[in-house]
């Protein structure tokens, strides 16, 4: 598509020229590479709360972040005014990082090679807000019909159109429509007196608002936030110590994108400053394990079309039956660190600079049966659902809490429970893996991905996973 | 700074338009870092935005709406928009601005801005992470590695006008300063990190002390290994006990009080926490980081007594959620720039007490010394806490070993409970704080 056809050239009317000669501003001190990320982003929420829609709020955020790299340096400036003089402006701030002639060569624009990983014709924003509002209605009408023990329901919808456009110095011109939606819906229950439980459920990607009509109907989610908050009423408090851990299938693939990817994002790499780092081709997790990170997936809340630098996403293999085989790049880590792009480089906004993050990150499906996986465990822990994890890149160590967890009793799933928090090493952890079941999931689509500040919409995945050995804290014996 | 007319004047355009009430904010900031590794300057980024945001009610429904374009089309846009998802929103009985009488602001120099963060260039700004850093790579041969060290400056405005006929504005700046140093010994690597923050370019630490702090912090956690799984005293770092303040706070926050969704619901007038456990929160303390001179409804900040030893006093309310419990605001609105208020806080801290966190520590025959948790493992609905932590073991009233990959787990209800001792070191480094807490007792799990 001409750029005179995409979003920003009809609604602003930037031409290549105007882009060619914010980059050259930005160059004007030197640099070895300038980039300009325009970023038009329209937004709504809605939310339904003791079966009122209390909340409802559109916004539009519009922008462009102009970047110099100098060797290892950046320098970075935006404006949320589009006008001419005020980007400039903002490449002169971004260029006073460099000094010295510029060592680039102007070649022109090539248009990257176009995919559509997300053929929504109308995005969910672009839809009427009556029926999305329907959307939070009927989950807390489910909710509350699910079971009477229920007696807090709320509801959310949240959707994003982001329209972008990325020129680079080295010659890149994208531009990209990104649609993103998610309901969630959260409960509270209660037995007679007895103590208060939540149950979470939600899913979305980009996607339409079809999406929501079947399989992940607002019913789905409103039941199953239902029977996570019955499940624990019943619950006994957590286990703690040493013991066997077997993952459920889907959103516990959490455990990867802690345990794993951020420790092999080529920045902390670059830096030396990860527990993996300098360990490509050594064994770091049992040789049943293969871990991917895959941006290419249709509809998949972490999918993109190109990354936040312009660069088309693709499936990297992170690691390859227990063997290290690569780190997830960036432009500015692969240019210092003489690799290629992964397709890697994400940001929040124009606000943000990039640096290296996950898209889809998950383990491949093994051979083993599920159930057999449970009945060959005497004693351990079986977790269906993980709350949030965070890791110290450095040290390796992780933690994340689980939600929904159940005792393994003799080879059986057995009483629910409550508080269970698991903890371990990144480049040890995945070594004790001694089962992979054929189940692989991916999640619902409610990832949301921290660093440094900067929140990106992620999706994680893996099968069934027996673990012989990881410390659970719980305050039961 | 903005036109702070701009505010009423979109206030007026809303109620021209069919709005019964209306509130508008304005946000802008500018905002500078420098980041700087291994001796070399690695980021710069200078920038500034601004922001709108419009609340509007139809009656007691309600619609909001933000906008990065404050043009007259933009301001005219968000109006439009606030207006029409306000008509698809529910009747909301308890929906609506503060009574007039309950609007207004603190009068006085909150010192709350301050010119003199403009008064150094950027190369002294860069200088100061470099020195910062150098101090931490100097300080030990074991600090061999270094994730930076960063210079930051901010200065901004916000503007809040409502229908009711409040109008007021007020400025903030800050800068901080911090650095993140790498240790190596044998297979062993950690991380931590030291800053130092204020409103005043003259409060900052200096360069030495930041970089000085953060590899001490480093370097003792070299060669941390677990414990055995077991029940021992656990005393929280003032850091630390930082985020258990946070906890504490979201118990008492009306939003979740209102839902009963907190383990403190009805419990007003009873005994919560131990004798040793005062929290309060004042939005008032000139120079502080929880400091505003109005709230984001336009109530006054003030300070409420929440815990008096022990006794739970008060919860923290904004308009909404002091009707649903037919109370009354305590100036705790809090928002971005759009969208029903939540509740915030002012400075949210627990008073500090009589012995310093040395003696604390001499008096543990065994125990852990917490200085880092991570992870989301607490539940205010049941009180469930259970962290990943990091710290240091003590033996005989001293530090044996560091320790990490372990969790601890309690409830919040018997933490509180178990506050054997709050430190005499409170200090503010951000808008909550604490002085070091001894918990009696708490499941730590190991190997």
């Amino acid at each position: 598509m001409p750029l005179s056809d995409s979003f920003f050239g009809q609604k602003f009317g930037i031409t290549e020229h105007d882009l060619e000669s914010y980059l050259s501003e930005a160059l004007g001190a030197g640099g070895d590479y300038a980039d300009l990320y325009f970023e038009y982003l329209a937004t709504s929420q809605l939310s339904i709360d003791e079966s009122i829609v209390k909340s409802a709020v559109q916004g539009v955020s519009l922008g462009v972040g102009v970047r110099v790299i100098w060797g290892e340096r950046t320098g970075y400036a935006y404006s949320d005014d589009l006008s001419p003089e005020k980007i400039r402006k903002a490449a002169r701030v971004a260029a006073c990082i460099a000094s010295g002639p510029s060592k680039v060569d102007k070649t022109g624009f090539v248009e990257a090679r176009r995919r559509d990983l997300y053929p929504v014709v109308t995005a969910p924003n672009e839809t009427s807000l009556a029926d999305r509002v329907e959307l939070v209605k009927r989950a807390d009408l489910a909710a509350r019909a699910a079971d009477r023990r229920v007696f807090q329901v709320q509801a959310s919808y949240a959707d994003s159109l982001c329209h972008v456009l990325i020129a680079t110095s080295d010659g890149v011109l994208s531009t990209d429509r990104q649609p993103l939606a998610r309901l969630g819906v959260a409960v509270l229950a209660r037995e007679g007196a007895g103590v208060s439980q939540r149950g979470y459920s939600g899913g979305g990607g980009r996607v339409g608002l079809e999406f929501f009509e079947t399989e992940h109907t607002p019913e789905h989610f409103a039941r199953e936030a239902v029977r996570q908050a019955i499940v624990q009423l019943d619950a006994v408090p957590a286990p703690a110590g040493e013991m066997t851990v077997v993952l459920g299938p889907g959103w516990p693939g959490v455990l990867l994108h802690e345990a794993v990817g951020h420790g092999l994002e080529a920045d902390f790499n670059r830096k030396k400053v990860s527990a993996f780092s300098g360990r490509i081709g050594q064994l770091v997790a049992s040789p049943l394990c293969t871990v991917v990170d895959d941006g290419t997936i249709r509809n998949r809340r972490g999918s993109l079309n190109v990354d936040d630098e312009g660069a088309p996403t693709q499936e990297n293999v992170l690691i390859d039956k227990g063997v290290l085989r690569g780190y997830l790049y960036d432009k500015l880590s692969s240019r210092l660190l003489h690799s290629k792009t992964t397709g890697s480089g994400r940001r929040e906004s124009y606000q943000h600079i990039p640096m290296p993050r996950m898209t889809n990150t998950f383990m491949l499906a093994g051979d083993s049966d599920p159930e057999e996986i449970i009945r060959s465990t005497p004693r351990g822990l079986y977790c269906a659902n993980f709350g949030g994890g965070q890791v110290d890149i450095t040290s390796g160590n992780f933690v994340f809490s689980a939600s929904e967890s159940y005792l393994i009793e003799d080879g059986h799933i057995t009483r629910p429970v409550r508080g269970a928090m698991l903890t371990g090493n990144g480049p040890e952890a995945l070594k004790y893996v001694s089962m992979v079941g054929h189940d692989l999931k991916l999640d619902e689509g409610i990832g949301i991905c921290g660093k440094e500040g900067q929140s990106v919409p992620v999706g994680v995945g893996i099968p069934t996973v027996k673990i012989d050995r990881m410390t659970v804290g719980g305050t039961g014996g | 700074m903005i036109e702070p007319e701009l505010a009423s004047q979109a206030v007026r355009t809303a109620l021209e338009r069919g709005a019964t009430d209306a509130e508008c904010t304005l946000a802008e900031g500018e905002e500078f870092s420098a980041q700087v590794r291994m001796r070399a300057l690695e980021t710069l980024k200078d920038a500034g935005s601004r922001r709108a945001g419009l609340r509007v009610l139809i009656g007691q429904r309600v619609g909001s709406a933000h906008t990065s374009d404050l043009s007259h089309a933009g301001i005219s846009q968000m109006v439009e928009s606030a207006l029409a998802v306000a008509a698809i929103s529910t009747e909301d009985p308890y929906a609506g601005l503060p009574e007039s009488s309950e609007l207004g602001s603190l009068t006085g120099d909150l010192r709350l801005y301050s010119d003199d963060i403009h008064k150094f260039d950027t190369a002294a700004r860069i200088q100061a992470a470099m020195d910062a850093e150098e101090a931490a790579l100097a300080w030990d041969p074991r600090i061999t590695n270094s994730e930076g060290a960063s210079f930051s400056a901010y200065a901004g405005g916000r503007v809040f006008a409502n229908s009711r006929g409040f109008a007021g504005s007020y400025r903030m700046s800050s800068c901080s300063l911090s650095a993140t140093p790498v240790a190596r010994q044998g297979d062993s690597m950690e991380r931590d990190y030291w800053y130092s923050l204020a409103r005043s370019h003259s409060h900052l630490d200096s360069p030495a002390n930041v970089g000085q702090r953060a590899a001490e912090r480093t370097v003792r956690r070299l060669g941390a290994r677990k414990v055995p799984t077991q029940k021992a005293p656990v005393i929280f770092d003032p850091i630390t006990a930082r985020s258990l303040l946070g906890n504490i706070f979201e118990a008492v926050e009306g939003d979740g009080i209102y839902r009963k969704a907190s383990f403190l619901e009805g419990k007003l007038g009873e005994r919560v926490a131990s004798e040793n456990v005062t929290v309060i929160d004042d939005g008032g303390l000139a120079g502080l980081f929880g400091t505003s001179p109005f709230d984001d409804e336009g109530v006054p900040s003030r300070r409420t007594v929440v815990i008096d030893r022990g006794v739970l006093r008060s919860y923290l309310l904004n308009t909404y959620t002091a009707r649903k419990l037919g109370m009354r605001s305590t100036g705790n609105a809090a928002r971005g720039v759009t969208g029903n208020a939540g509740v915030g806080h002012g400075n949210f801290f627990l008073e500090k007490g009589q012995r310093p966190p040395e003696e604390i520590i001499r008096g543990i025959r065994r125990g852990l010394y917490v200085t880092e948790l991570i992870g989301h493992g607490v539940n205010i609905v049941t009180g469930d806490y259970s962290r990943g932590a990091a710290g240091l073991w003590i033996e005989n009233g001293e530090f044996a070993y560091p320790v990490s990959e372990i969790t601890i787990a309690a409830t919040l209800q018997q933490m509180l409970m178990d506050v054997e001792a709050a430190g005499s070191d409170l200090e503010f480094r951000g808008s909550v704080a604490s002085p070091t807490l001894l918990i009696r007792e708490m499941t730590i799990s190991g190997q």
